[in-house]
C-alpha cells in the first residue's frame, strides 16, 4: 500500500514546526520590546488644563515640592493641590496673566481644575507617598527632576520589576529625610554608604512580599 | 476522655446522614456550583467576546486619560485617602447605640462602635454594621410624591403652610401623629411643641417590635414607669425565660460584652458565670447558655411562677401547675437552690413575649434575690409626653374622626397587627403625610410620601437605655434630598429652628450654662456621649399586692397541643421589624441558628413535624385568630414541641428588589390583642414547596473534633484536657524547606468560643471592610457564598434537646500552608510575617487552592458579582482593599490592609514598632463578645501570645501540620451537677 503522506512530509512538518515556534518567539520578544512600560509609560506628557510649568515654580523660584503636595508627608497620595494654594500668590501675582483664567475661574466657581495623572499605577497596587518620603527616597527617584520640567514627564517605567529593584537594594536610594526635595542634591561621597548608614539608624526594611503592595 | 466521644453536628441531614448531605460532603463546591448559569448562549457568548476582543484592540492603542479633580477649598482636616472618624449614634428599636465612622474622603465606608458609649462598650451589631450599605441603597426614597406622582419639598411646604394654619384645622381636632419609638429629646421638645401649638392633636406611637410588656410589668411591680438596667458582669448566675438578650431581643450588644467578661477564664482557677436559659425557640442565649430547658411559650409563665414558690414567694395557684413537666418542676427546684446561694449575685430576666404579670415576678424574684443595685440597676426616666396606642388611633381613623394623620417613619401599612386592617383605614383619612426611608407599604397608602434622611446623613439625638444622651453628627449631605422627622414637624409647626442643626444645638445650649455651651458640645460630639445625662438610680420595691392579683386574674394559657399550637413572634434575623429587607448584606448573613440566608421559615421541633407530617421546605398554610399565611417550616433541634417560632418583617411586596418578596409575611397572623405569643394556631400542608437557602450543610469537617468543649469541673481536675484531647501531632514530614518565623513580628489571633455568642456581627464587619460582594440566593443554593469569615454551628446530643456551639472560622493563616504549594501561578504566598497572601492580580482561577484547603476558608467569585452597581452603591467600597473581579480567589487577609497602615504610621512617628493592639482586625473591632485577639505572638507581652498560652487554646485540625496562627480557646461549660 502506498503512503498517504511522502517522504517529504516529515521534513515539511519539522520545519513548519520549528518555523511556528520561531515566529512565537519572534512575536513575544517584539510585543514584549514594543509594549514594554520603557516605551509605553516613559515619556508619557499629556497637555494640562493649565500650562503650570515645574521649571518656573520649583526650579527658578525655588519652591519646596511640599509646598503645593503638602500631603506627601502623612498621607498616601500627593495629590495635586487645592485651588485655594495656587491662589495664595497668585491673589497678588499674575493677576491678569491669561494662562491663569481656568484657575481664577476655579476659584471664584468652586469647581475644581481637571489635571490630567501623569504618573499613574493600577488599581491593585497600594503606593503609600508618606512611607518613601519618610524613609528618605526623594522625589526625584521616581518622578526625575521635576523641577526642570516644563511640561511634567514620566521619567521612569513604574513597573513592578523596577519597584522591587529599590526594595530589594534601597541603600543607593536613600537619603537624609531633610533632603527629600532638594531635588539636585549630589553627595560627596557614595550614596550607598550614606543609605546603609541611614537604614541601619532607622530600621528601614522595605517589604518584597505580596501584601506590601497588593490588597 | 468524653471530648473524643461527643459527636458533633450540624444539621438533621448530618445526624441522618442522607445521601444529600453525604454528597456535599465529598464536592468541594456542590452541584452546579462551578456551571456557567446567566441565560446568555454560546453564541451570545462568542458574539461578546468578538466585539470586547475588537474593543480592546481600538483601546490599547491610546493609554486612557485619568483625570484628578482637586477640591477647589480644601477643609483643613481632610486630606484624600486620609479616613476621618466621627462618632455618631444608631437609633433601633428606640435605643441609641454610640459610633464611630470611618469617613473617606467624605463617604462613610465602615461603621464602628464607640467604646464611650453603653450601648456598644465599643462593639457593634450587624444591624449598625450594615446601616452603611443602605445608606447608598438607590432603592431609597429619593423624591417627594404626591397622590403616587412626583412632587417636591416646594410644594409640599406649599401645602403645610396652608394647611397647617392651628385655626384651619380647629387646633389640631383631626389631626394625629404616627411614630416610630424613637428616644431623642429634641423631637420630644418639638413634639411639646406642637400638641400646644395644636391643642386637639394626639400622638400615637407604633414599634412591632417595642417592649411593651417589660414596661407594663415594671409598671405592675413598682407602680412607676422604671427601667431595669441589667449589670450581667456583675451575675454570677443568671436565669433567661425565654429572654434572647444576647441575641435579637435586645437591639444592642453591650449585654454580651458584659456577659462575655465572665466566661474568658485562660486558666480553670477562677469564677467563671453560669446561664440557665429556658425557651422555645433555640437562640443565641440557648447555645451561650450552660443549661437550655425547652419549654413552649405559655409554659414558661408557668416555670416562673414554681421557680418563684421553689424561692419562697407567696404565689396564688392558678392550677394548672400538673400542666407543667416534671424535668420542668425539677428545673425550678435546682435552679431556686442555684439562685439562693448566690444571693446579690444572681439574676432572673423575661423576654420581650412574656406577658406583664411574669416581667412584674421576676422583678419580685430580684428582690428577694437581693438584685437590685447589684445585677439590676432601676433607671428613673423622665415623664414622656402623652400618647395613644395604634389600637385606639385605628378606632378613630374608623370613626372618621382623623382628618389629617402625620406619619413619621416606620411602615405601619406593612408592620401594623393584622387584625387592624389598618391599611383599608388610611382611606377614612383626608390628609396622610408620610415621612419615610422608602417608598414602601404605607407610602401607596399615603396622599403625600416625603423622603426621609438616613441617620449618617442627619443631624438628631438620641439616649441609650440607661438615659445617656449622645448627639448624631451626619457624616454625609442627604444623597436623595432626604429630611428628618424634627424637621419636618419643625417645617408643619413653625418651630423656632428649621434646620436639623439648629434644633438639635438649639435644645442642647438650653440645658448648658451659656459660657460653657460651646464647650460642652464639642466635646459631645467629640467623644460621642454627653455627660451626666443618665436617668438617675431608683431603689424601689415591689408592689406584691399588685403583682399576684395580676397573676390570679390573668389565668395562664391552656397548653398547646399539635392541633391547637402556640406561635412565638420574633425580629426578623435579616430584616428586623422589615426596616433592613433591602439590606442584601444582613439577607445574606446566615441566620445563626438556623443557619438560614434570603427567607424566614416557621420553626419547629423534630417530634412535632413528625407528627405533623412535615419536613424542611413544606409550605404550610397558618391560620391564627387575626389571619392567615403561608410559609415554609424549617425543623430546629432543640425547639420545644407544639408551638411555632415565627419571624417577622420578611415578605415585603413594596420594597427594593433585593427585599421584594424575600420571605414570608408573619405579621398576617399577629393580633393587637396578643402580638407576642397567639395559642389556637393550626397548619395545614399545602403541598407546595420552598427551597430555604441554608449554609449549613455546606464545608463540612466531616465529625472530627472541630470544637473543643468540656464541663468546669472536667478542666478544673485536668487542665491539660485540651491539649490531650485527641489530637496527636505527627512528626512533620515537610516536603519544602521549613521556615522559621523567630523574628519580626509574626501575626496570629486567637478565638475564645467560650465568649463567642455566634451574633454574625464579624461577618458584617468583614464584608464591610473587605468589599465582600452579595451573591444571592440562587448562588448561595450553590455554596457560592464569600463571607471570608463564617461563624458555625454545631449541635451534640439528642435532637430533641441538643446543646449547641458556635465556631468563627476565617483563614488560619495556617505556616504550611496547603493552598500554598498548589497554585500553578504564585498566586498565593506567603509574607515573613506569617501572612497567608492572596494576590489578586496574580490568580487565574484554577481553584486549586481552594480544593486544597482543609478549612474551607477560600472563596471564589464565580461571577462578577459588582456588576450591577449603582454608582452610589459603589459607594460604599473601602478604597484601601482591591474589588475583586470575576474568576479571581479571595479569603481572609488578616486584614492586611490595616496592618500596612499601622506600620506605616508607626515609621512615619519614627517609632518603628507597632505596639500590641494598636492594630485591630475588623472582626475583632466588631466583636461585643471580645472573642476575637489579633497580634504579634513573637512578643510574649502581647494579648494574643498569653491567650495562646491558655490550656483553654487548641489548634483546629492540628493534627494536618498546618500549623494554624489562627488559634482556638475551646469551650467550657459551668455545669450545675445537680442537673446533671
Amino acid at each position: 500500500m502506498n503512503p498517504i503522506f511522502p517522504r517529504s512530509a516529515d521534513k515539511i512538518l519539522r520545519a513548519s514546526l520549528v518555523a511556528v515556534l520561531l515566529a512565537l518567539a519572534v512575536g513575544i520578544s517584539f510585543a514584549t520590546w514594543l509594549f514594554h512600560p520603557n516605551r509605553t509609560e516613559v515619556g508619557y506628557a499629556p497637555k494640562q488644563p493649565v500650562a503650570y510649568s515645574h521649571k518656573l515654580h520649583a526650579g527658578d523660584l525655588g519652591m519646596d515640592c511640599r509646598y503645593c503636595h503638602y500631603t506627601v508627608e502623612f498621607a498616601a497620595v500627593a495629590a495635586p493641590p487645592p485651588t485655594e494654594i495656587c491662589m495664595n500668590c497668585h491673589k497678588q501675582v499674575g493677576v491678569n496673566n491669561a494662562a491663569l483664567a481656568p484657575v481664577r475661574e476655579s476659584y471664584a466657581k468652586g469647581t475644581p481644575i481637571p489635571w490630567v495623572r501623569v504618573h499613574r499605577l493600577p488599581d491593585f497596587v497600594y503606593f503609600n507617598h508618606s512611607a518613601h518620603v519618610n524613609a528618605g527616597v526623594s522625589c526625584v527617584t521616581c518622578h526625575g527632576r521635576a523641577d526642570q520640567m516644563v511640561e511634567v514627564k514620566q521619567v521612569e517605567p513604574l513597573h513592578m520589576a523596577w519597584c522591587l529593584d529599590c526594595h530589594r537594594n534601597p541603600a543607593p536610594k536613600i537619603r537624609p529625610v531633610e533632603l527629600v526635595t532638594k531635588l539636585d542634591w549630589t553627595p560627596d561621597r557614595d550614596p550607598a554608604e550614606i543609605g546603609k548608614e541611614i537604614i541601619q539608624a532607622k530600621g528601614i526594611s522595605p517589604p518584597t512580599d505580596c501584601s506590601g503592595c497588593h490588597r | 476522655m468524653k471530648l473524643t466521644g461527643k459527636q458533633y453536628w450540624r444539621s438533621l441531614d448530618q445526624l441522618a446522614q442522607s445521601p444529600r448531605f453525604l454528597e456535599w460532603l465529598h464536592r468541594e463546591f456542590p452541584a452546579g456550583a462551578s456551571e456557567w448559569t446567566s441565560g446568555s448562549s454560546r453564541r451570545q457568548m462568542l458574539k461578546l467576546m468578538a466585539a470586547s476582543f475588537g474593543l480592546a484592540g481600538l483601546t490599547a492603542c491610546r493609554r486612557p486619560e485619568e483625570r484628578i479633580l482637586p477640591a477647589s477649598s480644601a477643609s483643613e482636616e481632610m486630606a484624600p485617602g486620609v479616613p476621618l472618624y466621627y462618632a455618631t449614634i444608631f437609633t433601633l428599636g428606640g435605643v441609641a447605640t454610640g459610633l464611630l465612622v470611618e469617613s473617606h474622603d467624605g463617604r462613610p465606608t465602615k461603621i464602628e462602635g464607640n467604646p464611650n458609649h453603653p450601648s456598644s462598650l465599643g462593639g457593634t451589631s450587624p444591624y449598625a454594621q450594615a446601616s452603611v450599605l443602605s445608606l447608598y441603597d438607590p432603592a431609597r426614597s429619593q423624591r417627594v410624591l404626591r397622590n403616587g406622582r412626583a412632587s417636591s419639598w416646594e410644594e409640599f411646604e406649599k401645602f403645610a403652610a396652608e394647611h397647617f394654619d392651628p385655626q384651619r384645622i380647629g387646633y389640631g381636632r383631626g389631626l394625629r401623629f404616627l411614630s416610630e419609638s424613637y428616644n431623642s429629646p429634641s423631637l420630644d421638645a418639638i413634639r411639646e411643641h406642637i400638641l400646644r401649638r395644636f391643642p386637639q392633636a394626639q400622638w400615637a406611637e407604633h414599634d412591632p417590635l417595642a417592649q411593651e410588656q417589660a414596661a407594663a410589668g415594671a409598671r405592675l411591680a413598682f407602680k412607676d414607669n422604671l427601667i431595669p438596667v441589667y449589670q450581667f458582669e456583675n451575675a454570677d448566675v443568671v436565669v433567661s425565660l425565654d429572654a434572647d438578650f444576647l441575641g435579637m431581643d435586645a437591639p444592642t450588644m453591650a449585654a454580651i460584652r458584659q456577659f462575655a467578661k465572665r466566661r474568658q477564664l485562660l486558666e480553670p482557677g477562677g469564677a467563671m458565670n453560669r446561664l440557665y436559659a429556658i425557651e422555645s425557640r433555640h437562640t443565641m442565649t440557648g447555645a451561650a447558655a450552660d443549661h437550655r430547658l425547652r419549654l413552649a411559650p405559655g409554659a414558661i409563665r408557668l416555670f416562673a411562677e414554681t421557680l418563684a414558690r421553689e424561692l419562697g414567694l407567696a404565689i396564688p395557684s392558678s392550677g394548672a401547675e400538673p400542666t407543667l413537666s416534671e424535668q420542668a418542676r425539677k428545673w425550678a427546684a435546682v435552679l431556686a437552690r442555684d439562685l439562693n446561694r448566690n444571693r446579690g449575685r444572681a439574676l432572673v430576666l423575661a423576654g420581650p413575649r412574656q406577658p406583664a404579670e411574669v416581667h412584674a415576678l421576676t422583678h419580685w424574684i430580684n428582690q428577694t434575690l437581693e438584685a437590685a443595685g447589684r445585677t439590676v440597676v432601676y433607671r428613673k426616666p423622665p415623664a414622656s409626653p402623652p400618647s395613644i396606642t395604634l389600637a385606639q388611633l385605628a378606632g378613630q381613623m374608623a370613626a372618621g374622626q382623623v382628618e389629617t394623620l402625620v406619619i413619621l417613619g416606620g411602615n405601619p401599612a406593612f408592620t401594623a397587627p393584622a387584625d387592624l386592617d389598618f391599611p383599608a383605614l388610611f382611606g377614612k383619612v383626608n390628609h396622610t403625610i408620610r415621612l419615610g426611608l422608602e417608598e414602601d407599604e404605607t407610602s401607596a397608602a399615603c396622599r403625600w410620601h416625603l423622603p426621609q434622611a438616613h441617620f449618617l446623613e442627619s443631624w438628631g439625638d438620641g439616649r441609650a437605655l440607661d438615659g445617656t444622651a449622645s448627639i448624631q453628627q451626619p457624616l454625609i449631605q442627604p444623597l436623595f434630598g432626604g429630611r428628618t422627622a424634627s424637621e419636618l414637624l419643625a417645617l408643619i409647626s413653625g418651630y423656632k429652628d428649621r434646620r436639623g442643626y439648629d434644633i438639635v444645638r438649639n435644645y442642647w445650649f438650653s440645658r448648658w450654662p451659656a459660657a460653657q455651651a460651646e464647650k460642652i458640645w464639642r466635646k459631645a460630639l467629640h467623644d460621642g456621649v454627653i455627660p451626666d445625662t443618665r436617668f438617675p438610680e431608683a431603689k424601689p420595691s415591689v408592689d406584691v399586692t399588685s403583682v399576684t392579683t395580676a397573676l390570679r386574674s390573668a389565668p395562664p394559657p391552656a397548653p398547646a397541643r399539635s392541633d391547637r399550637l402556640e406561635a412565638a413572634f420574633f425580629p426578623g434575623w435579616a430584616c428586623w421589624d422589615g426596616r433592613f429587607a433591602n439590606n442584601g448584606w444582613l439577607q445574606e448573613a446566615p441566620e445563626p441558628m438556623t443557619r438560614l440566608t434570603w427567607d424566614n421559615a416557621a420553626l419547629l421541633s423534630p417530634a412535632t413535624a413528625a407528627e405533623l407530617g412535615l419536613r424542611d421546605g413544606d409550605v404550610v398554610e397558618i391560620a391564627s385568630s387575626a389571619g392567615r399565611a403561608q410559609m415554609p417550616v424549617l425543623v430546629q433541634p432543640g425547639h420545644a414541641d407544639h408551638c411555632i417560632s415565627l419571624s417577622v418583617g420578611y415578605g415585603r411586596n413594596r420594597c427594593g428588589p433585593v427585599g421584594r418578596n424575600v420571605g414570608f409575611d408573619a405579621y398576617r397572623l399577629r393580633s393587637a390583642q396578643s402580638p407576642w405569643i397567639a395559642g389556637g394556631i393550626t397548619l395545614r400542608k399545602t403541598g407546595a414547596r420552598h427551597k430555604l437557602a441554608l449554609t449549613q450543610d455546606h464545608h463540612s469537617m466531616e465529625g472530627r473534633a472541630i470544637v473543643l468543649e468540656a464541663a468546669l469541673a472536667e478542666w478544673r481536675q485536668n487542665p491539660g484536657l485540651f491539649q490531650a484531647a485527641g489530637h496527636h501531632t505527627h512528626e512533620s514530614l515537610a516536603l519544602y524547606k521549613e521556615r522559621t518565623y523567630e523574628t519580626g513580628y509574626q501575626w496570629a489571633m486567637s478565638i475564645d468560643l467560650n465568649a463567642c455568642v455566634g451574633c454574625g456581627a464579624c461577618v458584617l464587619a468583614c464584608q464591610a471592610e473587605n468589599n465582600i460582594p452579595i451573591v444571592g440566593k440562587q448562588q448561595v443554593l450553590r455554596g457560592r457564598e464569600m463571607h471570608w469569615i463564617r461563624v458555625d454551628r454545631y449541635f451534640e446530643g439528642p435532637p430533641e434537646a441538643p446543646r449547641a456551639v458556635t465556631q468563627p472560622v476565617n483563614c488560619m493563616q495556617c505556616e504550611d500552608a496547603p493552598c500554598e504549594n498548589v497554585c500553578p501561578v504564585a498566586a498565593t504566598t506567603h509574607s515573613p510575617e506569617g501572612l497567608n497572601d492572596m494576590v489578586y492580580n496574580r490568580c487565574v482561577g484554577t481553584r486549586y487552592c481552594s480544593n486544597n484547603c482543609p478549612y474551607k476558608v477560600r472563596r471564589f467569585n464565580f461571577l462578577n458579582f459588582h456588576k450591577d452597581l449603582s454608582e452610589t452603591g459603589k459607594m460604599v467600597f473601602n478604597p484601601d482593599v482591591t474589588v475583586r473581579m470575576r474568576g479571581v480567589m479571595e479569603k481572609c487577609t488578616y486584614c492586611v490592609q490595616r496592618i500596612e497602615e499601622k506600620r506605616i504610621q508607626a515609621n512615619r512617628e519614627g517609632r518603628r514598632a507597632i505596639r500590641d493592639g494598636e492594630i485591630v482586625t475588623a472582626c475583632q473591632q466588631a466583636c461585643p463578645a471580645e472573642a476575637i485577639v489579633f497580634g504579634n505572638m513573637n512578643d510574649p507581652a502581647s494579648r494574643v501570645a498569653q491567650l495562646r498560652n491558655s490550656s483553654r487554646r487548641y489548634q483546629l485540625l492540628a493534627e494536618l501540620n498546618t500549623k494554624p496562627r489562627t488559634t482556638y480557646l475551646a469551650r467550657v461549660r459551668n455545669l450545675n451537677p445537680e442537673l446533671g
